[in-house]
């Protein structure tokens, strides 16, 4: 029953969405709509923090807690998202460079977009999985595109061709795993049908699996998902598309559709370590890990447009996140989720900070928007303390999670790795700091922005920076939840 | 259906999917090239239908039709109207010329049958063994997309993968569950219908163009 309550709510705003046209009110009630997927998320994860697991749809339709935790965050950041749309859509509207008509476009395309991710990731079939990251890719391009410039079309033309030949390498690494999995023990026995593409009864057979095929599969797998990650080799979509994007939108696709696609991966991760044994996956995953934090840290040190640089920020996360799954122990996989979480709040505000900034000064090259802090108080204020998070100060989140991701590579013995990421990431935080002083800090001539940052943008954004902080302090909400989320990965 | 009229008509059906594929680097006529889409179409259904009667699946007969309606007819009629808007068109100056290609296009070839070889020792059986033509029909794809500059070539090149991953599935596991298959085939249908309003946008909004003139957003 949660199962559909959580799958419905953004499909009905999106239902509302398209009958009704654009008024105020139709923009706050999908931000009530993804409330409530995070309140029922949270609902969820109490459920199945005991390793239970619930079931709907003829077990069409499955949460376990790693489940519950990934609703949480697409809650949380399309809650976040949601809350500056009728900002967004107001002022484009004012401006002239959007009709109302857009606008319903808009906001059903963003609640369809929701739904395929909460359909991923609730979904127990690992072909389903794939059809609703596939449906992202679709709901999505016209959000990339919905400033109608040219460099949004070139974005938007970018991310669908290269996001749908990932997904197509995705989808063929995805019958290989079938046809592993029909050819287990004999040609006729194993599972057929339907639940020869379900998670749990691949788990329950990954060590039947042939090794010659499941290593191809992973191989396109990492490749295909990666693509949609953004990790290395095909990530060049992903700068253009965050950075062209309307905020909300860069918000949601920086913040939660990446970490949906490594989803993905951790799911097949876990069938791959049953059939191969943990070095495979491992040994691919640094690869793509390392390379991502090194094009990140090239693109980031002469980074002049600071959408731009959010961007490459995501992508120097996401290598994280797979040097931490790479780890693959109980504690990195916990680290791993936490760092998604936290990326996700802190990524969402920062990405929309920059809407903002975008809003009021018109441009997004770093060197002319100086001074901000006391030029624009409160949006400069929100923009820095995103920036500290996102580098991983104290006591944010982000910071526990990249040390214990650190600490787990050095348990399994891969300190070399931990090393390269340590230097990259110190070269990153050194360049960040220097595009954040530049921007935040100066002397201002004018002061223009004075109480006239408002309320609406304010409340939802300090609020996710005041979580981040919070469970940067104190974990004890969720580390029984992590650890049942890492503990359905890791055996 | 006999055994031998079986293997060989699913030969031929296979064999047709690649052959259309290699066919698409050599017309530069975009209309040309959408007919040799829909005739790659018409043979993965074939191959679907072919491997339905042989193993009495009802679900994989559904799916046949499917593939035989969505990609053999709807996506070419699609994309001929993206072409029809623009007279004339043709892929004149690709990255890598013809004769080029066609070479690369064989080499592609030998790579997937060496490459996919251990796949089909493996559980050697008529339709499996004519996997390595799928891969190949994938990385002829690839080619397509890599050196082809117009917007209509970029959208065949991803079909040209797309049937490609099809037909490795049809061939190995006969068809991935019905299911997944709907999601699969709509999907598809999706995509093509956002790049045709994408390539239709792009077009009023840049005049005829070549995608090497997309180049606002770099590093």
């Amino acid at each position: 029953m949660l199962i559909y309550v959580i799958l419905g709510l953004p499909l009905a705003a999106a239902l509302v969405a398209g009958l009704v046209p654009w008024r105020h009110w139709v923009g706050w009630m999908t931000t009530f709509a993804n409330g409530s997927v995070l309140v029922f998320g949270v609902a969820l994860c109490v459920k199945t923090v005991d390793h239970r697991a619930l079931l709907a749809l003829d077990g069409g339709l499955r949460a376990d807690a790693l489940s519950s935790f990934m609703v949480v965050v697409i809650g949380t950041v399309s809650f976040l998202a949601a809350s500056q749309t009728v900002r967004y859509l107001s002022s484009e509207i004012d401006r002239g460079s959007s009709s109302s008509r857009h606008a319903s476009l808009y906001v059903v395309l963003v609640q369809i977009f929701v739904a395929c991710m909460l359909l991923a990731v609730l979904s127990a079939n690992l072909g389903v999985m794939w059809v609703a990251i596939e449906a992202t890719t679709i709901a999505t391009t016209f959000l990339v595109g919905h400033r109608r410039t040219s460099g949004a079309l070139e974005a938007s033309w970018k991310y669908v061709i290269i996001c749908s030949v990932g997904i197509a390498l995705a989808l063929l690494g995805t019958v290989l795993v079938y046809f592993a999995a029909l050819h287990v023990g004999g040609p006729h026995s194993g599972p057929h049908g339907v639940s020869a593409l379900d998670w749990t009864s691949l788990m329950a057979i990954s060590h039947h699996l042939d090794t010659g095929i499941m290593r191809l599969a992973v191989a396109l797998l990492v490749l295909g998902y990666g693509t949609k990650v953004g990790l290395v080799p095909m990530h060049s979509w992903l700068p253009d598309a965050h950075s062209q994007a309307p905020a909300p939108v860069s918000a949601l696709m920086s913040g939660v559709l990446l970490t949906v696609a490594f989803y993905a991966l951790l799911r097949f991760k876990a069938i791959a370590d049953g059939a191969l044994g943990i070095g495979y996956t491992r040994s691919l995953l640094i690869v793509v890990g390392l390379g991502s934090l090194f094009v990140a840290t090239s693109l980031l040190l002469t980074q002049r447009d600071y959408k731009r640089m959010l961007a490459y920020s995501s992508m120097e996360h996401m290598g994280l996140i797979a040097l931490g799954a790479a780890a693959g122990s109980s504690l990195a996989i916990a680290a791993v989720l936490l760092h998604i979480l936290g990326h996700g709040i802190v990524k969402a505000v920062l990405f929309l900070a920059a809407g903002e900034i975008y809003l009021v000064e018109g441009t997004s090259t770093i060197d002319q928007v100086p001074a901000l802090l006391s030029r624009r108080p409160m949006i400069g204020g929100i923009f820095g303390f995103g920036l500290v998070a996102l580098l991983g100060l104290p006591p944010f989140s982000l910071f526990v999670s990249e040390l214990n991701m650190i600490r787990a590579e050095v348990a399994v013995g891969l300190t070399w790795v931990a090393a390269i990421s340590l230097v990259l990431m110190s070269i990153i935080f050194v360049s960040m700091m220097m595009h954040g002083r530049s921007m935040l800090l100066g002397d201002s001539t004018s002061s223009d922005g004075f109480g006239a940052t408002a309320r609406t943008f304010t409340v939802p954004l300090v609020l996710g920076l005041v979580v981040s902080a919070f469970f940067g302090i104190v974990a004890w909400p969720l580390a029984p939840l992590l650890h049942a989320a890492a503990h359905v990965i890791v055996r | 259906m006999s055994g031998s009229s079986y293997t060989q008509l699913l030969d031929l059906a296979a064999g047709l999917v690649l052959v259309c594929a290699i066919l698409t680097l050599w017309r530069s006529d975009l209309r040309a090239i959408t007919s040799i889409l829909s005739i790659q179409g018409v043979a993965l259904g074939v191959v679907a239908g072919v491997l339905a009667i042989h193993i009495h699946d009802g679900a994989l007969a559904i799916t046949a039709v499917i593939v035989f309606v969505v990609k053999g007819s709807v996506i070419p009629i699609l994309i001929r109207q993206v072409v029809r808007r623009d007279p004339g068109s043709r892929e004149v100056s690709p990255l890598i010329n013809v004769p080029a290609s066609l070479a690369g296009a064989v080499v592609l070839v030998a790579i997937a049958f060496l490459a996919s070889g251990k796949i089909t020792a493996l559980f050697p059986n008529p339709a499996s063994r004519l996997a390595p033509i799928g891969i190949a029909t994938v990385l002829v794809g690839f080619l397509v997309l890599v050196t082809r500059r117009k917007t209509v070539s970029q959208i065949v090149g991803l079909l040209l993968i797309d049937n490609g991953v099809a037909l490795v599935a049809f061939l190995l596991t006969t068809g991935v569950p019905l299911v997944v298959e709907l999601g699969a085939s709509l999907d598809v249908l999706l995509v093509v219908v956002v790049l045709r309003v994408l390539a239709t946008v792009m077009r009023t909004h840049f005049g005829a163009f070549d995608l090497d003139q997309m180049q606002e957003l770099r590093d």
